[in-house]
């Protein structure tokens, strides 16, 4: 059992996920990000693998990505900077990333190192279900990583239920049809579609992501499902305030309300 | 038959292509997946492309037989004129084909990316003959490169949106094109240029440019007595007039396909967009094909003064092709493309575009048997290119 997995063991409500790109704004934020927002008390943290291409990614995201390949962040850069994380922090840790980065970092090569690091868990949001099913989930295993497959409000009811039996960790319920980064509100015709896939898949720990940016927010998706995940809110957040410790810790205590 | 040039049922030519696409993209190419076939086979559709083609587009294009060009290089050298078409290049084949499918799926809004400005000028035409709403996505660089272009856009109605993201060419384009259907899943149809993307865009653009080869088959017959050639010509960026060209040849051993890459200042001068040689095996776009990329599989930025093959990825029946030794690739660089186009228009009277002028260039880099038949795909006209080729040669 994956560290991500054990959360999910024993927490089953208000589960908030924090996700921002490796190397940015600093090529080294992310040992000063994490573990402040690990002390503020985060359940979970999604290190984006910044990537030149992000297709499924909004503005925000992109502009980070873009900063952090320019201060030369790389992947085996990110295992060092997490294996150097994890002599003091103990938090659920998931890297989110495009298929073609961990092809060319060698699939395999990828697995041991991520898993050798100190990785829990995998996004990928190109790699296709059947691919993993047919030709990567028994590399997962073995190095027991975890991987978490998106659903949104378009995804057919057999698929949700295909997606959530092959999440592993948790399946990752997007809000809304768009990408990251927009700001809109969680709307009541959004419920029904939360419900659905409660119904679908009862059994898989579910978060919802995409637009989630204050404590209302926050409250209202999490009540839906197990818990959130914040992105680009929490990135504009730390472009916005001096100090990225005392930044991440300011946010999370916003979100909690404490 | 199938062939082995042919998509699997997982949308493969050999280990390229399929659909590696974000789940917020899947209903979309789930649709169209489903679709395709069936609709582009009815026979009402067959009837409007037809139709359209001939007496909207001007097709079947003329083969032209090339006489000056042939003394000079001492072959029968046919040139299958795609630049004579309605908007000026292959592009438009493609876009009718696609428009016609939208409107078979009931949607309202037409999204394209374009590098040279024709795929996004074919579209915007379309768009304006079927009264659809269209936006275009140009790399910021192109939109300054290809001038006329962006107005004969506008002039049709179309909206041109810059991409202001990563090198502001052809592949930026194509990301804000991709994000903008994901953002618009409900009425929108991405209208994509080239043999590029997630299945079933490869093949479906294929097909519809498959129009090229087919009219060759015949007109070669009439011509020459034989309905193939002995080689094939034509510029590669995604590879959509390659594919065209070399479509109902792909079984025929006897046809061999030159394809020319553009190599911008040189293979080795760090700008450049030779994709088959700098390129390995990746995922751009959906797809899994060959594109040029850093260790970290990092997306390099291409370069070429051809903004139409100014991509650093290829088709992915393109990557089979040449994985498969079907297929031969020369590298063209801007000023061996500039020299081409200068040298075609001389002898010829012919002014091509500048995507073009690369497949020209092979003609001085192949060993052409004497008196065999060559056909080269003369993809577009050089209207758009003549800033270029003004200030380089001084006009
Ligand atoms: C005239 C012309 N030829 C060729 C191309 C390259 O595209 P493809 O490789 O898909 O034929 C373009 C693209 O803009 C073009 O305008």
């Amino acid at each position: 059992m994956n560290r991500i997995q054990a959360l999910f063991k024993k927490k089953k409500e208000s589960v908030l996920n924090i996700y921002f790109t490796a190397g940015h704004p600093r090529l080294d934020s992310l040992l000063e990000i994490v573990p402040a927002l690990y002390e503020a008390g985060v359940d979970l943290v999604e290190i984006g693998m910044p990537y030149s291409d992000p297709l499924a990614d909004g503005e925000t995201i992109q502009a980070s990505s873009k900063i952090a390949l320019k201060n030369g962040m790389h992947l085996s850069l990110l295992f060092e900077q997490i294996t150097q994380l994890r002599e003091t922090c103990d938090i659920p840790l998931i890297l989110m990333g495009y298929y073609n980065q961990l092809i060319q970092y060698g699939i395999e090569k990828f697995f041991m190192d991520a898993s050798a690091a100190g990785v829990d868990g995998l996004i990928i949001p190109d790699l296709p279900l059947d691919e993993y099913a047919s030709q990567l989930k028994n590399q997962f295993e073995k190095y027991n990583l975890g991987i978490s497959f998106l659903v949104t409000p378009k995804t057919s009811d057999a698929r949700i239920r295909e997606a959530a039996e092959l999440s592993s960790d948790f399946l990752y319920i997007i809000s809304s049809s768009s990408i990251t980064g927009s700001k809109s509100d969680i709307e009541d015709t959004q419920l029904s579609y939360f419900k659905r896939v409660e119904e679908l898949a009862p059994d898989t720990p579910r978060l919802i992501g995409f637009g989630i940016h204050d404590k209302a927010s926050f409250d209202k998706a999490a009540a839906q499902a197990n818990g959130a995940i914040i992105g680009s809110a929490f990135i504009r957040h730390l472009d916005s305030i001096h100090g990225l410790a005392e930044a991440s810790k300011t946010f999370v205590q916003n979100i909690k309300g404490v | 038959m199938a062939s082995k040039y042919t998509i699997d049922e997982n949308g493969f030519y050999g280990k390229f292509g399929g659909a590696y696409i974000p789940e917020m993209l899947h209903h979309n190419i789930d649709e169209l997946q489903k679709n395709y076939v069936r609709i582009s086979n009815s026979e009402s559709f067959k009837k409007d492309f037809d139709q359209l083609l001939k007496d909207y587009v001007g097709r079947p294009s003329p083969l032209y037989f090339a006489e000056n060009l042939s003394k000079k290089y001492n072959a029968n050298i046919y040139l299958k004129r795609e630049d004579l078409n309605h908007t000026g290049s292959h592009k438009i084949n493609n876009t009718i084909g696609q428009i016609l499918l939208a409107k078979e799926l009931n949607k309202k809004r037409i999204i394209a990316e374009t590098g040279a400005g024709q795929h996004g000028v074919a579209t915007a035409t379309v768009c304006a003959l079927m009264g659809i709403d269209c936006i275009v996505y140009m790399g910021a660089i192109d939109i300054e490169r290809q001038a006329a272009n962006v107005s004969r856009m506008k002039m049709l109605g179309a909206e041109v949106r810059p991409a202001l993201s990563g090198s502001q060419t052809l592949k930026d384009a194509t990301n804000e094109a991709i994000r903008d259907w994901i953002n618009n899943p409900e009425d929108t149809h991405y209208i994509i240029g080239s043999v590029v993307g997630p299945h079933p865009y490869p093949d479906m653009v294929a097909k519809f440019q498959s129009v090229i080869s087919a009219e060759m088959k015949i007109q070669l017959e009439e011509q020459t007595g034989r309905n193939y050639p002995d080689y094939i010509l034509a510029c590669v960026g995604g590879g959509s007039n390659a594919a065209g060209a070399f479509y109902h040849f792909l079984n025929n051993a006897d046809v061999q396909f030159y394809l020319a890459e553009a190599a911008g200042k040189g293979i080795d001068t760090g700008h450049s967009a030779a994709t088959s040689i700098l390129g390995s095996e990746g995922i751009i776009h959906g797809a899994r094909t060959l594109l040029m990329q850093t260790e970290d599989g990092q997306i390099i930025e291409p370069y070429s003064i051809s903004a139409g093959l100014d991509y650093p990825g290829i088709g992915p029946l393109h990557a089979h092709l040449i994985d498969s030794n079907r297929a031969e690739v020369f590298p063209v660089t801007d000023e061996e493309a500039l020299d081409a186009a200068l040298m075609l228009t001389r002898t010829e009277g012919i002014i091509p575009a500048l995507e073009t002028a690369h497949a020209f260039s092979i003609l001085d880099k192949m060993d052409i048997e004497p008196k065999s038949i060559v056909v080269v795909n003369v993809s577009g006209r050089g209207d758009k290119d003549l800033p270029t080729y003004k200030s380089h040669f001084n006009f």
